[in-house]
């Protein structure tokens, strides 16, 4: 095995100028035997334990000198197969996994899912649960951004927005726990409606967030959108067409960063998101720096969105679950004190919910991209098949392209921009 | 007395259709308009069209003979009045108990602001179909997934390789039915073939020929320049 070797002359002494100041000749290599150095490129293994990959994500890239030529990323470290675990669970048992999956923005999973089911049910949920479910996926579209922009912030090296944005998602935690009793694994959501009410004074408690939120925006705001460091690693960095990126089926902020405005609220809309008012930004040159703004852009909108939603649901005090005996579950009251409404909770615990034959593929805007539920029954209280579409397995699916020229440092970054979640992106 | 049941064995059994359906509750009624591309679709390619489903109320599905799958994506991506300019899914769909397996196209076009999906149905002896990569990048990754959960070849796919599963994984296909919840080896047996794993299960071979020789993985378990038999450079 023969080793390269270049050697530098290090020990000439200087000639002197004519001011009498010694010269310092530029170094050069002597005794070069093989004079193309540049030929060999280098195979550099990145992860799968790697805290800049944002999980057990391993690439292994193809180095000349220091620049990315080629980029393979290898994918299934946490793959637990959700999909065929939940053909063995009827269709209420199956909101638990979804939480699992992108655990930065578990509840935007768990009403997707149950939004699927209920289209291929047919059932229209009550006036209430759907402001519910909005207020639910806005607040987890500003976690998922806000953990977002914290760990792109520290990966590019400014640690203080890290600190900034996790208060505030302690505050989300908090109204997860408040409502759902759990921090990440929320599995609020039941087909026809959700696992409760919401607790006394919990809107009080988003609206207190909601108008706290835009401080934090703005010191996050000015301490990256002109900060020099910031501009110089991601300006011109990880551009892409919009053309390209909607070949490649990139969805959410970062086919939004090329300047293709395609937002699923807005182009498919549902639970009424054409009757509120907000606005989908885009960017204009497809590279990091405009993934970042997009994505700050859009917690305003969301909070644009929450105010909204939190107006209307002071009129709508209706009940949550829908009346259905076949699909809602009696009070606990009734199911404690009277025979038949204990009966028809055992049934509906045991048996399950039936779901007609049939299928329906549902997509919602989730925090990283289009997130589509495919549910397929053939009548009975199993999915015969549920399938996810990650939003953010797609979106990585753009990487090797994201790379292509760029230096190993500005792997970093490319791939914090795109936010991915590899709990998703495994399943 | 009789034999003891346990509750693992339906795990063992696999996933089977439900067999009491007379409770089953009727679809949702149809509430869709009629769809453009389904006309135009009929009228581009007159007998294309084996069946049109409309699901969940409002969802069209159509069903396409699975070796005209190319032309008739190329079509509707490529027509003005169609446009379908993003692939939203690709993935497939066993019931089980021998019925040919479905590969589910989810598309939508942003200039109309339209959803459609297309199904090609695989008898289980012939588990090919073309590759739309050339068309959509986006199916690159969705029909690794596929081929590797389901074991549906994609013809002139430029880079069809297991995803999820390790690439040197034996045991099958896991999302088919047929395929049993825990593995069709032992658990023994899976252990053992994880510890007996060396370095090169984690590389492609792609990635071995790039490495060459001057930098060799050593042998499985031998890491001492005696052991492994590389040439140490000074």
């Amino acid at each position: 095995m023969a080793q390269k070797t270049v050697e530098f002359a290090l020990g000439r002494s200087p000639e002197m100028g004519v001011d009498g100041k010694p010269v310092m000749g530029p170094l050069a290599p002597v005794d070069i035997s093989e004079p193309d150095i540049e030929s060999d490129n280098m195979l550099v293994n990145i992860g799968p334990q790697h805290p800049a990959t944002h999980g057990v994500l391993r690439l292994v890239c193809e180095l000349d000198g220091e620049t990315i030529v080629r980029c393979i990323p290898h994918i299934g470290y946490l793959h637990s197969s959700f999909e065929k675990l939940g053909e063995y669970r009827d269709w209420n048992q199956v909101v638990p996994l979804t939480d699992r999956m992108d655990y930065l923005a578990p509840l935007i999973y768990n009403i997707a899912y149950v939004m699927s089911v209920e289209a291929m049910m047919g059932i229209e949920v009550t006036e209430r649960c759907k402001l519910t479910r909005v207020i639910m996926m806005e607040l987890d579209r500003i976690f998922g951004h806000l953990l977002w922009v914290g760990t792109f912030a520290m990966d590019i090296g400014a640690f203080t927005p890290f600190l900034y944005t996790f208060e505030e998602r302690e505050t989300i935690y908090t109204l997860h726990e408040e409502y759902t009793g759990a921090r990440i694994t929320t599995s609020a959501t039941r087909v026809g409606g959700m696992m409760s009410d919401m607790p006394e004074g919990w809107d009080q408690g988003v609206r207190d967030f909601a108008n706290g939120l835009p401080n934090t925006l703005d010191e996050v705001e000015l301490l990256l959108n002109e900060n020099g460091l910031v501009l110089g690693r991601t300006q011109g960095i990880g551009a892409i067409s919009g053309e390209d990126a909607l070949n490649m089926g990139l969805t959410g902020a970062n086919v939004r960063g090329s300047g293709i405005s395609y937002d699923v609220r807005k182009d498919q809309p549902y639970y009424d998101y054409e009757t509120y008012d907000f606005e989908i930004p885009i960017g204009e040159y497809g590279d990091c720096y405009d993934r970042y703004l997009v994505r700050m852009e859009e917690m305003r909108q969301s909070l644009r969105i929450l105010h909204q939603a939190l107006d209307r649901l002071k009129k709508a005090d209706g009940p949550m679950d829908v009346d259905d005996p076949r699909i809602s579950l009696p009070s606990k009251t009734d199911a404690m004190n009277d025979m038949e409404s204990m009966i028809h909770h055992f049934k509906l615990i045991t048996d399950g919910i039936r779901a007609p034959i049939g299928e329906s593929y549902f997509p919602v805007e989730a925090s990283k991209g289009e997130l589509g539920m495919y549910v397929v029954s053939d009548g009975g209280t199993k999915p015969v098949r549920w399938r996810v579409r990650p939003p953010s397995f797609v979106n990585l699916a753009a990487l090797p392209k994201l790379l292509e020229g760029h230096l190993l440092a500005d792997l970093i970054t490319i791939n914090a921009s795109i936010d991915i979640v590899l709990g998703e992106i495994d399943r | 007395m009789a034999e003891k049941k346990s509750s693992l064995d339906a795990v063992a059994l696999g996933p089977s259709a439900s067999a009491d359906t007379a409770e089953t509750p009727q679809p949702p009624p149809v509430t869709a308009p009629d769809h453009p591309s389904v006309a135009g679709l009929g009228a581009k390619f007159p007998d294309a069209i084996l069946r049109h489903d409309i699901v969940a109320g409002n969802q069209h599905i159509l069903f396409i003979p699975p070796d005209r799958n190319l032309e008739i994506l190329q079509w509707l991506r490529d027509d003005p009045g169609q446009a379908y300019d993003l692939l939203r899914d690709v993935t497939a769909v066993d019931y089980g108990a021998g019925t040919p397996l479905q590969v589910v196209y989810q598309l939508f076009s942003l200039t109309h602001r339209r959803a459609l999906s297309l199904k090609c149905e695989l008898p289980l002896d012939a588990l090919e179909i073309e590759s739309v990569d050339s068309l959509w990048k986006a199916a690159n990754w969705l029909e690794r997934e596929v081929y590797d959960l389901f074991g549906i070849t994609f013809l002139n796919h430029p880079d069809l390789r297991r995803i999820l599963m390790p690439l040197d994984y034996a045991e099958g296909h896991p999302l088919r039915k047929d395929f049993p919840l825990r593995g069709r080896f032992t658990r023994a047996e899976q252990t053992r073939r994880a510890l007996s794993q060396d370095l090169e299960h984690y590389y492609t071979e792609q990635e071995l020929d790039l490495g060459g020789d001057s930098q060799a993985l050593p042998p499985a378990g031998k890491e001492t320049p005696e052991e492994t038999g590389l040439e140490v450079v000074e």
